[in-house]
């Protein structure tokens, strides 16, 4: 037993447990209110209203004469007082349901999109000397040559979170919102893998640290502005990259169930569609799971097409990362443009939700698989040709 | 990967395989199936094959079984769930079978090259590998030789330069299949809107 424990590398073992709890639960989680937040804020924006701007910390509660808004923004602690809400409400299992799966579902949609952020570079290095760590400490859960494909194999798990909850709550609305939205993910997910082999090609690699680094160097892929980014070939390139690109955000729209495809839970035709039977965490648990898997599906898209944690102009500005030499703060720094870009995304997904109408479940279908699914293979095909004349070194 | 998780994960696989079987409800039997590939996906990974590890995933876990799910749920299933007596001669050919395979395993398994060497006795030495492949006249796939000198396997690269050069020909005769079995199952099922006019 005593060999067994000396075989442990417990630098790395305790390195990796503090990755995971400080990427998944101290960053990737609170996102998740702050994605909250900016929805309800953003929309009201959009739509000329006000939203919620008065929460803010209940000293009144305490007897104070009045609550504190933090940095004076009104309306911070509206998605705490959510979760309270959540929390304190009654969580009911109606009587007819399969209870084991009814209990299954909300942690099956949660779970695979909080371990899809192992694979996501979300910094560069971080040098932690001063603490006795030789090696710098890499800003990434785990460091696998596979990683797209890791991140599409668990995504694609979340379906049968969908489809437990839709079947096991034995009422007619769940069945067809479970039924719809595992049809709609099965068929994007086609495109979503399609659409970025292209990217791959060019890259020749499926490791994300590494395509961020190349990019750090060599210009983001979709803005290729410095470094060998401002080559013929690049540039020609550009052009399937875009179509990549757009593809992508189409398909990662459709996986997320966002809003022009929010056909599982569109309250005109089913009511909420698969949590209809649902309340209280277990709620949440669903709403937790789809703003989690939008925050990874940013990341992802951060990561491939614009430079991931990289800043832009850095070698013009000398910011650029040196592999084994980067300092902390500029690590610090990374980590700080990585999540400003996420931020950014996101942002643009919200935008998208409160601007345009949602599709009907024959024309979401019938784009799936009539157009995405061919225009990218024809990417796949295009990218192809065109490297033969301009291959990336 | 330490044996501890190897018994894990072998317990897992083998467990829910079992409750495919044994369980009542069909929905039970499909969801066990699935937790049975991740364990077998797990097993994958602990024999540092990443890429067929997460395939597994991806395409057994993640889109076969969905659909198997699918069906399963639009299916009334109440006739299965009640169940009836154990077949003892569907059990006896099963577990005859299995024999029969593992038997077969076993066989060929002793006889592959390097089948007598555990982890530790293999010798697999990745920067011999780099120069072998670059006397191999393989200077056109840069990427590859780059990993090999790093340290690191590039399985799925290796196992996509296999598929489409040793194997091109083979590859595109199982894509022709599918495609003629994409074109059957069409057919089959347009065939009745044809008969039967509104």
């Amino acid at each position: 037993m005593a060999a067994f424990f000396a075989n442990i590398d417990l630098t790395f073992l305790i390195v990796s447990l503090v990755k995971i709890v400080g990427f998944t639960f101290a960053a990737v989680l609170p996102l998740v209110t702050v994605c909250v937040y900016l929805e309800r804020r953003f929309s009201a924006v959009i739509q000329d209203r006000v939203g919620p701007n008065r929460v803010g910390v209940p000293l009144t509660l305490l007897g104070f004469k009045k609550d504190v808004q933090i940095l004076g923004i009104g309306g911070l602690f509206q998605a705490a007082a959510d979760g309270v809400k959540f929390i304190l409400k009654e969580d009911f299992t109606p009587k007819m349901v399969n209870t084991f799966y009814f209990w299954l579902a909300p942690c099956l949609t949660v779970v695979p999109a909080l371990l899809t952020c192992a694979v996501l570079p979300f910094g560069s290095e971080l040098n932690f000397s001063f603490l006795g760590l030789e090696e710098p400490v890499k800003a990434v859960i785990a460091d696998l040559n596979v990683g797209p494909l890791y991140t599409f194999a668990i995504a694609s798990l979340g379906v049968y979170g969908i489809v437990l909850a839709g079947w096991a709550s034995n009422s007619k609305y769940p069945f067809l919102g479970g039924v719809r939205s595992s049809a709609q993910m099965i068929s994007y997910e086609l495109s979503l893998g399609l659409s970025i082999i292209p990217v791959f090609m060019v890259f020749g690699e499926m490791n994300l640290p590494k395509i961020t680094q190349f990019q750090d160097a060599h210009g983001w892929l979709i803005l290729p502005l410095w470094g060998d980014g401002l080559s013929l070939g690049r540039w020609v390139l550009w052009i399937p990259m875009l179509i990549s690109f757009l593809l992508f955000t189409i398909a990662m729209f459709a996986e997320t169930n966002r809003l022009p495809f929010d056909l599982a839970e569109c309250e005109t035709e089913l009511v909420g569609g698969y949590h209809t039977e649902y309340s209280s965490m277990k709620f949440a648990l669903f709403f937790m799971g789809e703003y989690a898997a939008m925050i990874i599906g940013s990341g992802l898209a951060v990561t491939l097409f614009l430079g991931g944690w990289s800043i832009p102009f850095a070698p013009l500005l000398g910011l650029d990362f040196q592999a084994g030499a980067t300092p902390l703060w500029l690590g610090l720094l990374h980590i700080g443009t990585f999540f400003a870009k996420v931020l950014g995304f996101i942002l643009f997904f919200i935008l998208i939700r409160w601007s345009l109408p949602r599709f009907r479940f024959d024309q979401l279908m019938k784009f799936g698989w009539l157009f995405m699914f061919e225009a990218a293979l024809a990417n796949v095909l295009l990218t192809a040709v065109l490297m033969i004349w301009f291959p990336v070194k | 990967m330490p044996p501890l998780l190897f018994y894990l994960f072998a317990l897992i696989t083998l467990g829910f395989g079992l409750n495919v079987v044994i369980a009542r409800n069909p929905v039970t039997s499909a969801l066990s199936l699935a937790v049975s590939f991740v364990g077998l996906a797990a097993l994958f990974l602990s024999l540092d094959a990443y890429f067929i590890g997460t395939l597994q995933v991806l395409v057994y876990a993640g889109a076969v079984m969905v659909l198997f799910l699918f069906i399963i749920m639009l299916m009334d299933i109440k006739s299965e769930v009640l169940g009836g007596k154990a077949n003892i001669a569907a059990i006896a050919a099963g577990v005859l079978v299995a024999a029969i395979l593992a038997l077969q395993v076993a066989t060929i398994s002793n006889q592959l090259p390097h089948s007598q060497d555990t982890t530790e006795t293999a010798s697999l030495n990745l920067s011999d590998a780099a120069k072998s492949w670059e006397a191999r006249g393989k200077q056109n796939l840069p990427t590859i030789s780059r990993d090999l000198k790093e340290g690191t396997l590039p399985d799925a690269k290796l196992m996509g330069e296999t598929l489409f050069s040793k194997y091109a020909f083979h590859l595109q005769l199982v894509g022709l299949l599918l495609l003629v079995g994409t074109v059957g199952v069409v057919a089959l099922s347009k065939r009745d809107k044809e008969v039967s006019p509104s």
